[in-house]
């Protein structure tokens, strides 16, 4: 009788926020798709069908075929760089040095900033002026002798987005030490005791039963900071502004819907960054739900 | 007892929610054609507010929200029954007002007036949307076609009719130099682009910095006085309603010298915003930069006299033509408040409207009978050329292309900013004017 009653006032709890979702993210995800295939370009909506033409003109417009080349350095340099660091410090981490807790939240802090604060930062730092008006890192290495470090960092011709992602590593990397440290810590001692009495040397201890270990973390990793690569869009405005040469699939749709009326494209371009995000989150997902059901 | 009031007071919430959500929907109910003030539901406010506009801009800062309000205290003393709703929206340079108005627009929601760049900006989005009215009579009763340049009208116009208000004028055509840098060095003012490469050649040997450039905007905003230079104002008008070809050997000309004026300017510009290009000038760490009369405003700001530490001229090939910008206001199509907008677009069309915001503002105003002795000696002498010169409108700033065009060769000017090829740079805005343009 209560256990009936409990139910009933549970689903009617829930009901508000699962319409919610049902309208403002499935219901406008199936707009956006319809958008996306309709030739709706000035202010008044415009539903005419065109077909995926608007999916087929982008990839034969070369402005997405930058925005695909940047987001590809963007994640490599990225996602790579950050599973390096966030390892690294996650290991130094380990070794039960003096002030842990002190070190953990330092590193960790930087993910607690926003994008734009980070951007506005790394845009002094990574000043690409010469000659009288140097300053950031630039003026740094001039000063310590290091010359040949001095570059142009963001504004570099084909590689500029390498720069950009550096000021993302530094905000992101502690996030994946936390992860690691994790990690690292559920792995039971015994292990590595049982290893180190068969005379495996700490190296392969790291190698061969660590590392191994320590494959469903960088999992996820990989796919958290990869879905945030794809989407980047503050840190890069923070830093460059809207320029072409760091444009990206984010800052396009921004620049195609609102400023040049193109609704059609804009949502096509939406799609795409939907699609490509839900390639490496949805087998994420089942594959955690899974696991979480299993035990 | 505990747990029934715990749901009693989340039903409460829930139902208290949905009904605050659908309150906004029941008061918009009210069709835009009918009489505003009659549609107002509580009648018993005090007679102060009987009636009121409501006016969207993007001034929420610096001398242009000082403008703003020196020219809301005009209004409120010409029209005491009427209250100023400021509706204005911070960031962006305007992006993001005007994403939320194409929001409020497409919901059926509109201002009674908004901002917008005079031209192209405003026709090309929302006189093609249907949403906003000709103001021809209103021009006719209050006399402006008589105070404002002829050259000026048509391109605020669409087929005749006239779309906008301006209430400030920019001059977007201005070549800044640093005086002390080009008398050392021996160069005189140029004229033409030709001069302006020989001038730069002779910066560039003595190791002077010739051109200071920032991010891309600054360099559509070159392209265009580029343009002008090399095409002259016919042509150069003619680009914008198709009678001069993109693909012409002229318009070709045109991109190479752009290119050329690209290779004197400074390395790291895709970092420098607009000051800090111009201050290159200022300060003698470049000898010439080309931006909108707003410069002279930041200049002065600097602390910085004028003729000393900068000269001006109008840029290279272009002398005695005025680009120009200007903001505007609009009248909705179904204003709430139809005859109140009437009245604010009358005080901002006004002498005494135009005196209270431009001074403030640093800018010169749309009306050729403006007091001078109200204005810095940068405007004075732009004010003199507004009343004289052949007015050509800018590009960058939303006068002779409509937004999707705009954002078109904004695209095909960044692609050529990382390849550098001139002819692939031409065929995109070919392609662009024939997409979003009036080309066919």
């Amino acid at each position: 009788m209560t256990k009936d009653k409990d139910r009933v006032l549970n689903i009617i709890l829930v009901t508000p926020s699962i319409l919610a979702v049902l309208i403002f993210v499935y219901g406008f995800i199936a707009w956006s798709v319809r958008v996306s295939l309709s030739k709706w370009k000035g202010l008044n909506p415009d539903y005419t069908w065109n077909s995926i033409n608007n999916y087929i003109d982008l990839f034969k417009d070369p402005r997405f075929a930058v925005d695909v080349k940047n987001t590809l350095i963007f994640t490599g340099v990225f996602v790579i760089g950050s599973l390096l660091l966030g390892f690294l410090l996650a290991v130094m981490l380990d070794q039960g040095l003096r002030g842990e807790g002190f070190f953990r939240s330092l590193f960790l802090f930087p993910m607690a900033i926003s994008y734009i604060v980070t951007g506005v930062v790394w845009r002094w730092l990574m000043n690409p002026a010469m000659g009288s008006r140097m300053s950031g890192f630039n003026l740094l290495f001039t000063n310590l002798g290091l010359d040949s470090l001095v570059n142009a960092w963001h504004t570099t011709p084909q590689w500029g987005m390498a720069a950009i992602a550096l000021a993302a590593i530094w905000q992101m990397s502690g996030y994946t030490m936390a992860l690691y440290l994790a990690g690292l810590r559920a792995i039971p001692q015994e292990l590595k005791e049982a290893a180190r009495i068969d005379g495996a040397s700490e190296a392969q201890i790291y190698r061969h039963i660590m590392i191994p270990m320590l494959a469903p973390v960088t999992l996820s990793a990989l796919i958290i900071l990869g879905h945030m690569s794809l989407k980047v869009f503050d840190l890069i405005v923070a830093i460059a502004g809207k320029q072409l040469q760091l444009d990206v699939p984010a800052i396009y749709m921004w620049q195609a819907t609102f400023d040049g009326l193109f609704y059609g494209r804009g949502a096509a371009i939406g799609i795409i960054l939907l699609l490509s995000v839900a390639i490496l989150i949805i087998p994420y997902i089942r594959y955690t739900l899974r696991t979480e059901t299993q035990q | 007892m505990n747990k029934k009031l715990f749901y009693l007071l989340s039903a409460l919430m829930i139902v208290s929610i949905a009904l605050a959500s659908c309150s906004p929907a029941a008061t918009e109910a009210p069709p835009a054609a009918t009489e505003a003030p009659a549609t107002e539901a509580p009648a018993t406010e005090a007679p102060a507010a009987a009636d009121e506009v409501e006016v969207f801009s993007w001034w929420t800062g610096g001398g242009e929200a000082a403008g703003l309000e020196a020219m809301i205290t005009v209004f409120n003393g010409t029209d005491p029954n009427i209250e100023f709703l400021n509706a204005a929206v911070a960031g962006g340079a305007g992006t993001n007002a005007r994403a939320v108005l194409a929001t409020r627009l497409q919901a059926g929601d509109p201002p009674d007036s908004w901002q917008g760049h005079a031209g192209q900006e405003l026709i090309g989005t929302y006189v093609a949307a249907g949403q906003i009215e000709p103001l021809n009579d209103l021009y006719e009763s209050e006399g402006w076609l008589d105070v404002m340049p002829e050259t000026l009208i048509p391109l605020i116009s669409q087929d005749g009719n006239i779309y906008s208000v301006p209430v400030n004028i920019h001059r977007a055509n201005v070549l800044w130099y640093n005086p002390g840098l080009l008398e050392a060095n021996g160069v005189a003012v140029p004229t033409t682009m030709d001069e302006w490469f020989a001038a730069m050649d002779t910066l560039q040997a003595a190791g002077v910095q010739p051109l200071a450039l920032g991010e891309q905007w600054t360099k559509m905003h070159l392209f265009e006085t580029v343009l002008l230079g090399t095409l002259g104002p016919d042509a150069y008008n003619g680009l914008w309603d198709g009678s001069t070809d993109w693909g012409s050997p002229e318009v070709k000309t045109a991109l190479e010298n752009y290119a050329k004026v690209l290779s004197y300017a400074n390395s790291d510009s895709a970092s420098l915003t607009w000051q800090d290009a111009s201050q290159l000038v200022v300060n003698g760490e470049a000898a010439f930069n080309v931006m909108g009369d707003w410069a002279a405003g930041y200049f002065i700001e600097l602390g910085k006299t004028a003729n000393t530490d900068y000269g001006w001229a109008a840029t290279p090939g272009a002398n005695g033509v005025f680009q120009f910008l200007s903001d505007s206001f609009v009248l909705a199509v179904g204003a709430p408040h139809h005859d109140a907008a009437l009245e604010w677009l009358k005080v901002a069309g006004s002498k005494e409207g135009q005196e209270a915001f431009n001074p403030v503002k640093g800018s010169i105003c749309a009306r050729t009978d403006c007091d001078k002795s109200l204005f810095g000696e940068y405007l004075q002498s732009a004010m003199d050329d507004w009343s004289s010169n052949t007015v050509v409108g800018s590009l960058t700033h939303g006068v002779v292309a409509n937004d999707s065009w705009k954002t078109e060769i904004d695209t095909a000017l960044g692609l050529f900013l990382a390849s550098g090829d001139v002819d692939a740079f031409q065929s995109a805005l070919v392609a662009a004017c024939a997409s979003s343009g009036p080309c066919k």
